[in-house]
């Protein structure tokens, strides 16, 4: 008798059967077991598929918007349609990719790093993935019948809105999933001292999330209300975008590339082969991008540059330096975080023997990509240079967003292994990291020059002087790059999970990494772990396989 | 090559549940002072147009002021039954959950005699629009509160005796929620 507690590998086992009643009978059963599967891979994998599918229609979507803008005038779309197709970017970019897919590898991921046999709350995941999906669907159907901000069907704004609660209602049940899982599930000896790095970020990230996205959901239901009665308090549905818009912007969402940033810290250290001198710093680091992100979150400041007369005119200092420490404290915070986690990396590099591998190519790529959004989202809010309103904001949340996915997919060719218990050919991943990057520099950078240039924000309609086209085009081609990316590395990623019974062995340690996810076998079995880890270190494969103890070490505490 | 950890001693209990409901009571507080951060905002605005916010409606006092009562004093009972429950006392742990519900549903019904009493339409205003969503979200908070009170008495009474962690939870929900009425109280009820 088949019930709903059939193994997964019995599931697959029973593929086998060659008479097409049973093939489909036993499809049908492994949609079912997938669709309701309480196994925390499952699910993470079930968010990662999703928001792939979103990044594609998302850069698909960045396309024709670039087509649209190519020169400045109306070409194929009217105004209301590229307002739409405006607002379908950066929530595709956000919402729809960025976001659930750092959430997605982390529900993978975090359980097999902290040596537990499965996340906290599983079921509450799964049903905040079918809420951020339901939410999505919605937005999309609310956007395609003229529902967004501005849009003239007050019930099509109305799911928009609603849309986006339930998304964000979905991502917080998953982020506190996420957080009671590391607060309470770590095996034993793990203090949180010895917690990976990644797991480190998504718990960053998870405690983000539970305090930005509630805040949301208050807006929204304020805004919902006041759609439905009165229209007499946020505008209508014009006055919607002054209420959400801070969740599509930066600095909001270097909260969401934060598990980007623990992707990279985490490879680093494996791809030099030797420990990561200084931890307490790299966990300070994303630890600062976090709170100083959510602090910058609270405030949203312009700031009009004070340091008048020239450079070297230190008249009222003291003033001076007042004016600049809060403009410091949220908008160079978060980059000095970055700037440390890049500079313990560099750190560990120094001495090692590096094997780099296309998973580490794509997550330094993607960090640097974060890095230079955030450099520019510190620009940004200086009055004086004029940048408000212009396409300098949107350059920085696609800097952000792509290499934040850049990051993410480093991920998934780094864990591939555990998950589905291939490996990417490398010698095609490295050169898809490399269209990764020049796609990212070129669908943003033109717009930090174009945005000096006041190329205006939200329109395809525009003329300045300069070489307008050519940063259009510049653009149009990176979004078109992405998607080559996207489409090559999922492909990559599902050649290596469906390689088939002649696939070579992957082993259970094929990077010869760190962790104690790496200790389980490949693919990780349903309850992770035939018996639960012992921890005496930060590292605990690496002490393994050099023979070190912590008594003899002395360093790991 | 395989490398192979050290097994360990059985983890230590986990406490999940409460962690997880201390986790979603940081989200609560997110969500309401959001609300009530942006009802403060229009408040300020309308009085520094020399208007007063709830324009012509008349909040009553008395049975906002006893649902602040109704409230605390729950929560001397939400303890009644931790206290009962880590002596496995299942008699007094019923009873006191059963008095919780009794004044979670009290608070609820004090807040739709509020909503009577007013008479105030939900699309008069920017008030209107405020005051039916904020305390909407204080109604709507009671009754995830009756529900988590529900299982974790069945939870308890049916058995499992031995996990009174889903009724530290529960207690710590309604601190919760009695906190967040105490804000609104005072943020909307009070100071007008």
């Amino acid at each position: 008798m088949t019930t709903i507690e059939t193994s997964p590998d019995a599931l697959g086992a029973e593929r086998t059967d060659t008479t097409s009643d049973v093939a489909s009978g036993s499809f049908l059963a492994g949609l079912a077991a997938w669709a309701t599967s309480s196994d925390h891979k499952r699910i993470g994998r079930l968010f990662i598929g999703a928001s792939l599918l979103g990044l594609v229609a998302t850069a698909a979507v960045g396309v024709v918007l670039g087509i649209e803008r190519v020169d400045g005038g109306q070409l194929v779309f009217d105004a209301a349609a590229v307002r739409l197709l405006f607002q379908a970017h950066v929530v595709g970019l956000v919402f729809g990719s960025m976001l659930p897919l750092g959430l997605g590898l982390a529900v993978a991921v975090v359980p097999l790093q902290l040596g537990a046999r499965s996340l906290a709350f599983p079921r509450l995941t799964l049903a905040g993935f079918y809420a951020w999906l339901l939410g999505l669907v919605g937005v999309i159907v609310a956007l395609a019948n003229d529902g967004g901000v501005g849009g003239a069907d007050s019930d099509m704004v109305v799911l928009f809105l609603l849309g986006h609660a339930l998304m964000a209602l979905g991502l917080l049940a998953v982020a506190g999933a996420l957080a009671t899982s590391v607060l309470t599930t770590r095996a034993p000896g793990m203090t949180m001292r010895r917690v990976p790095f990644f797991t480190w970020s998504a718990l960053v990230t998870a405690i983000g999330l539970l305090l930005a996205l509630p805040v949301l959901v208050g807006a929204i239901i304020l805004l919902v209300v006041d759609l439905q009665y009165s229209q007499a308090t946020f505008g209508g549905s014009g006055g919607v975008g002054d209420w959400i818009g801070w969740t599509f912007a930066a600095p909001t969402v270097f909260l969401f590339a934060i598990p980007a940033l623990g992707v990279f810290a985490e490879l680093v250290p494996v791809t030099f082969r030797r420990a990561q001198p200084g931890r307490g710093f790299v966990y300070a680091g994303l630890a600062l991008v976090g709170v100083a992100s959510f602090a910058a979150v609270t405030q949203q400041a312009i700031f009009n540059v004070p340091w008048e007369g020239s450079g070297l005119n230190l008249d009222g200092f003291g003033t001076k330096l007042a004016d600049l420490v809060p403009y410091a404290i949220f908008h160079l915070l978060p980059l000095l975080g970055i700037l440390l986690v890049l500079a313990l990396g560099a750190f560990c590099a120094l001495g090692g023997k590096p094997r780099i591998t296309g998973a580490f190519l794509f997550s330094f790529f993607g960090l640097g990509m974060v890095l230079v959004g955030v450099a520019g989202a510190a620009l940004y809010p200086i009055q004086d240079l004029g940048l408000q309103g212009t396409v300098f904001a949107e350059a920085v949340v696609v800097y952000v967003s792509y290499g934040s996915v850049l990051g993410i997919l480093g991920g998934l060719l780094f864990w591939a292994p555990k998950l589905w218990g291939g490996r990417v050919a490398e010698m095609a991943a490295i050169p898809l990291a490399l269209v990764g990057v020049l796609a990212t520099v070129l669908a943003s950078f033109p717009y930090y020059i174009a945005g000096f240039a006041d190329q205006p924000a939200g329109s395809a309609v525009f003329s300045y002087s300069g070489p307008e086209s050519l940063w259009n085009v510049l653009v149009l081609v990176g979004h078109g790059l992405m998607l080559i990316t996207v489409v090559g590395t999922v492909a990559l990623l599902l050649a290596s999970a469906r390689g088939g019974d002649d696939r070579e062995p992957v082993g259970d340690d094929p990077w010869e990494a760190h962790t104690i996810e790496w200790s389980a076998p490949s693919p990780a079995p349903g309850n992770n772990f035939a018996e639960v880890p012992s921890i005496l270190s930060a590292e605990p494969m690496l002490d393994l396989r050099e023979g070190i103890t912590p008594e003899t070490d002395g360093s790991s505490s | 090559m395989t490398l192979a950890l050290p097994a360990a001693p059985a983890p230590a209990p986990r406490r999940q549940v409460f962690v997880g409901t201390a986790l979603a009571c940081v989200a609560g507080t997110m969500l309401l002072g959001g609300m009530l951060a942006i009802y403060v905002l229009f408040r300020e605005r309308a009085v520094s147009a020399g208007e007063r916010f709830p324009g012509d409606a008349v909040i009553p006092e008395v049975a906002s002021n006893v649902m602040l009562m109704t409230i605390a004093s729950l929560c001397v009972f939400a303890q009644w039954a931790v206290y009962a429950a880590k002596r496995q006392d299942r008699l007094n742990v019923g009873l006191a959950l059963g008095v919780v519900a009794l004044f979670g549903l009290a608070f609820i019904n004090a807040q739709a005699f509020v909503y009577v009493q007013m008479g105030l339409p939900v699309m008069e205003g920017t008030f209107a629009t405020f005051f039916y969503a904020i305390t909407g979200l204080v109604v709507a908070l009671a009754v995830v509160g009756l529900v988590f009170t529900a299982v974790a008495a069945f939870r308890f009474l049916g058995g499992r005796a031995g996990d009174h962690e889903v009724v530290v939870a529960n207690a710590l929900y309604w601190y919760f929620v009695a906190v967040a009425f105490a804000a609104v109280w005072f943020v909307i009820y009070v100071t007008k």
